[in-house]
């Protein structure tokens, strides 16, 4: 609605460009690990990505994924970028830039019920990284990833042109940025389908669950009931109650039964300071784990609560990644095929609880199919997500786990990853060569990499 | 004042005025936006419009050009059926540096930071007193409390833009004109994009919040974030030979 334009102010000044390049500094992951690059921080994202060779939203990938691949790249920040372009209240379509946080979308969209298709365990992604992880959630054997919601992209490619692909047009380009962790080119804005939900509260149950056997058969009957569920496993117990846990489970709780005020978002901490390392040592996360699986006292719990509470636990302390000290730390995730065989993840437990990896966290998650992303993660099977502290040893307890993974036919999420070797992620990837040559099609000269695509699929130059 | 308020808002297409729209936006208050950029003030209806859920207009209004004020003006009363409030966050920023290589730069700047911010201020005044008054909200800075080495020239606009804030609400405050100076520290916009941010440094929404806040009661001069109020009045009691030797 606009009511004068430039049509009417014939000789209006150009405008002063908006994009200054910043000194070096040092650009880092979720885990801390850090790489030195140029960061551009810019509101105009057509502007910004002309040249740049990465984007990155808020930087919760936890590896190397959202760093530059050398000193003198230039990575684009999306955060300021983050309009919201329309909204259509018949069918739930969104378009937004982006840079637009799911924080922001769900302060928007939650008081009108409505909520994003698919949502990661953090708030504090944009959309833009989203896309590029083609994220999954609690809901991946209902909902799938957030790709298959994904209706368009509007992109800047490498060779400079602004390009729209979706499932019609430039097909290949779509997939392959679907969960192609930035590599294909600059996302500028995403279209997708919202949902529709009964009221912005959670039906939550939750109970204890005796071992890893019991967990997967409660997964998989949770699967039937609940369009979230998920579970924490305490990886520290070895022998028969290997794997005990709790098994969360969840739905939008109907109107009727839901409170009728709306949630109020959480007043957040922040970590102030670092730990240091030895406060994560082996003790005290057995101490925690003990403390958290007895708390949950009666075998099982239900009730109705806030959606924060359910989703996003641990975005209520800000930067809780301090907690891991200096070294930093990284997470481990991977999927082992339904083919593999029920054992597979006690044999890949096994591995962790063998060498003594004192992991604060851990998930479990059944998924369902595979996603249209060419890169995506999630596969039918079951998903486990560890925290490990940086330590001397990392490397060779990820080597281990990597290579059981081969094993068991699965693979792991590059989202997480910082240790991976190119070998392990070449045999873990048989859909690896039809990616690159999506990808060298839009950038035949390699302008767009990331630290992690040069660790784990270029050529060795 | 009463609300839904009716704000036209100069530079809400970017860092701390899009922020402060969008407060408004979400609470149900009526917004027309002007600025420069047809793309950008495009996308910004659109994100407010999908805020608030109906449709908000613009139109261009070019601080460098005086004789845009008064038309885009009409254009918001126009639309909105007349305004009870004006909020100025547009504004020229480049480091000391580039100021002082650049004289050409240095004009402009000091044009549309003061002169014309001024002649703006005036223009939307007049209209304010006429409906018998209301809320012109401005952002100044921080950098106008004290002549400080690396803001030098931007902070002599600022400063000047101060004291003539200062003055508007002394001489109209009887006739019912609320003037809102904000003096904002470091924030985290496409503004400072470029520059490290110092500790202290604030995000456009959280000095929205309190910008809105002072909106409504009327405050004459915020400081956002809250902290700077009380740095800035150890800045400016800090005697001349440690200014001199200080580097900020
Ligand atoms: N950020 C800080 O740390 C800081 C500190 C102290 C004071 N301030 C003051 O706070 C205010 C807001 O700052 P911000 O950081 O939010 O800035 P910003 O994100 O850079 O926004 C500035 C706005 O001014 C508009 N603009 C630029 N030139 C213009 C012109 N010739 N005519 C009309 N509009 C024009 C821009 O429009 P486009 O988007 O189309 O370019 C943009 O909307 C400014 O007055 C600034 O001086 C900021």
């Amino acid at each position: 609605m606009p009511s004068i334009t430039r049509a009417s102010l014939p000789d209006a000044a150009p405008k002063q460009a908006r994009v200054s390049v910043p000194p070096t500094s040092t650009i880092r992951g979720w885990g801390r690990i850090g790489m030195r690059g140029r960061e551009v921080r810019s509101d105009d994202l057509e502007r910004a990505t002309v040249g740049a060779t990465l984007s990155r939203g808020l930087g919760r990938s936890y590896g190397d994924s959202s760093l530059p691949a050398s000193p003198d790249g230039t990575v684009v920040n999306t955060t300021l970028a983050d309009r919201l372009l329309s909204f259509d209240e018949e069918t739930n379509v969104l378009r937004a830039e982006a840079g637009c946080s799911l924080l922001a979308l769900n302060r928007v969209f939650l008081p009108r019920n409505v909520f994003v298709p698919v949502t990661p365990g953090t708030q504090f992604v944009t959309l833009g990284g989203m896309v590029a992880s083609d994220v999954h959630g609690k809901d991946h054997h209902a909902h799938g990833t957030i790709g298959q919601h994904v209706r368009r992209l509007r992109m800047r490619v490498a060779d400079g042109r602004i390009v729209t692909c979706s499932r019609e047009e430039h097909a290949d380009l779509f997939a392959a940025t679907v969960g192609g962790m930035g590599l294909t080119g600059h996302i500028l804005d995403v279209e997708l389908s919202m949902r529709r939900i009964p009221s912005p509260w959670i039906q939550q149950t939750s109970r204890r669950v005796g071992d890893i056997d019991e967990f997967l058969d409660a997964l998989e009957d949770g699967a039937h009931r609940w369009p979230y569920t998920v579970g924490w496993i305490d990886c520290l117990t070895r022998g028969a109650h290997m794997g005990r846990g709790i098994l969360m489970a969840g739905d939008w709780a109907p109107a009727s039964e839901a409170p009728t005020r709306f949630p109020k978002p959480h007043p957040r901490i922040a970590m102030p300071f670092d730990l240091p390392s030895f406060v994560l040592g082996r003790a005290t996360v057995a101490a925690f784990n003990e403390a958290f699986y007895w708390k949950h006292l009666p075998r099982e719990m239900s009730g109705i609560v806030h959606w924060e509470t359910f989703f996003y636990p641990l975005d209520a302390i800000g930067e809780w990644n301090r907690m891991y000290g200096k070294r930093g730390f990284t997470q481990y995730q991977c999927v082992l095929p339904t083919s593999a065989g029920r054992d597979a993840a006690r044999r890949v437990l096994d591995i962790l609880t063998r060498r003594g990896g004192a992991s604060f966290l851990c998930v479990i998650k059944d998924c369902g199919p595979e996603g249209e992303g060419l890169l995506s993660f999630p596969m039918k099977g079951i998903s486990i997500a560890l925290d490990i502290p940086v330590r001397d040893d990392t490397q060779a307890l990820v080597d281990a786990l990597n290579e059981q993974v081969i094993r068991e036919g699965g693979r792991i999420y590059l989202t997480k990853d910082q240790f991976t070797r190119r070998e392990h992620f070449h045999a873990m990837e048989p859909r690896l060569p039809r990616f690159q040559e999506i990808r060298r099609h839009w950038d035949p000269e390699g302008r767009i990499r990331s630290a992690q695509s040069v660790r784990l699929f270029d050529e060795r130059r | 004042m009463k609300r839904p308020l009716h704000a036209v808002i100069l530079g809400g297409t970017s860092g701390m005025g899009r922020a402060v729209a969008r407060a408004l936006a979400q609470r149900g208050d009526r917004i027309f936006l002007l600025g420069i950029d047809e793309p950008e003030l495009d996308k910004s209806a659109a994100d407010l419009s999908v805020r608030a859920k109906s449709p908000v207009g613009w139109a261009l209004c070019d601080l460098l050009r005086p004789e845009t004020f008064a038309p885009a003006l009409d254009a918001a009363h126009a639309a909105l059926g007349g305004f009870d409030t004006v909020i100025v966050t547009a504004a020229l920023f480049a480091t000391q540096d580039d100021l002082e290589r650049d004289r050409k730069l240095a004009e402009r700047l000091l044009t549309a930071d003061f002169t014309n911010t001024v002649l703006f201020c005036e223009e939307a005044k007049e209209r304010l007193l006429t409906r018998g008054g209301g809320t012109l909200c401005v952002f100044s800075s921080v950098a106008g409390e004290r002549g400080r080495k690396p803001i030098g020239l931007y902070g002599a606009a600022k400063a000047g833009l101060t004291r003539y804030l200062e003055a508007l609400d002394h001489r109209h405050h009887g006739a019912g004109l609320r003037v809102v100076t904000v003096k904002p520290g470091f924030v985290k916009t496409a503004m400072t994009a470029h520059l490290p941010p110092p500790p202290f440094a604030g995000e456009a929404d959280d000095v929205a919040t309190l910008v809105v806040g002072a909106i409504d009661l009327g405050l004459p001069v915020v400081y956002a974030p809250l902290a700077w109020g009380p740095i800035m009045t150890v800045i400016r009691n800090l005697p001349r030979f440690v200014m001199r030797r200080v580097g900020f």
